[in-house]
């Protein structure tokens, strides 16, 4: 159904989480995988952190025991690089030949340092044409093992940050 | 005022439920679109609206002339695997506590 006052569909998801850390300590935690190992898909990522650099993120330990996990599970260039407060990617999973077929998405991350050593961090996914990417990063295969997409990786992250130690998984 | 405060008060009131609902559904409205699903004036809407974006439920975002208002789904799941998590599993293993003394006992 449309009407005059419906605006098309947006694709893009946002999430928005306030983390007792420094930008600093929330950009490493991001792109360092002495970090990404320790939250969420707990992903060993590679980042170039310069326009045009490349983005690969490995499976870790768990995940690549699953059979068929490929060797690469996310691949993307690093559009915008400006630490510690924005980092814009391109961002394409590679888990199956029709996620991969759906191809790059655009991601940024936005950090804003605010009151009290709390920190603001902003993560948008901009989706279209990725609706089986969608439904994985907004946690909607979570009963079927699919992990609970960017709140569940975004909790983690703010757990590890604030108490030093990870979520039960 | 703590984090998980606010998240409780804004989830207690039916219509702040019912736009996160309409969010759920379909992402990234404008005021107007949210405001012709309600019997309620465009400033009751906004008051709603500024209540769940204190709570981080909403984030408004420009995008060229409007502001489009998204679900935040983070604070919701902060409570789950903080609270629900916890209290789910205690549940849990006192079943499974009673189901061993049950079976020894019998």
């Amino acid at each position: 159904m449309t009407n005059a006052t419906q605006a098309p569909a947006t694709t893009t998801q946002v999430y928005r989480v306030y983390i007792k850390a420094t930008p600093e300590a929330i950009w490493d935690a991001i792109t360092k995988p002495e970090w990404t190992e320790r939250y969420g898909y707990a992903a060993r990522v590679e980042y170039d952190l310069r326009p045009g650099g490349a983005y690969r993120a490995y499976p870790g330990e768990e995940m690549a025991k699953v059979e068929g996990v490929p060797d690469v599970v996310v691949d993307g260039e690093v559009l915008e690089s400006d630490p510690p407060r924005r980092l814009v990617q391109t961002w394409r999973m590679l888990m199956d030949a029709d996620m991969a077929a759906e191809g790059f998405t655009r991601l940024t991350h936005e950090i804003e340092p605010g009151d009290a050593g709390v920190t603001k961090l902003t993560l948008i996914h901009e989706l279209e044409n990725a609706p089986r990417l969608a439904a994985i990063v907004g946690g909607e295969l979570e009963a079927g093992g699919a992990g609970g997409g960017w709140s569940w990786v975004l909790s983690g992250l703010k757990t590890l940050l604030e108490t030093g130690s990870e979520l039960d998984r | 005022m703590t984090d998980d405060d606010r998240v409780f008060k804004a989830l207690a009131d039916p219509t702040r439920r019912f736009l996160l609902d309409r969010l759920f559904e379909r992402d990234g409205r404008t005021l107007t679109e949210l405001e012709s699903e309600l019997e309620m004036t465009r400033f009751g809407v906004m008051k709603h609206l500024r209540v769940l974006e204190d709570a981080g439920l909403v984030v408004a975002r420009r995008s060229g002339r409007e502001k489009l208002h998204f679900l935040n789904p983070v604070p919701i799941r902060l409570i789950h695997d903080r609270w629900i998590d916890k209290y789910a599993e205690r549940r849990v293993s006192a079943l499974a506590d009673l189901k061993t003394e049950l079976e020894q006992s019998s």
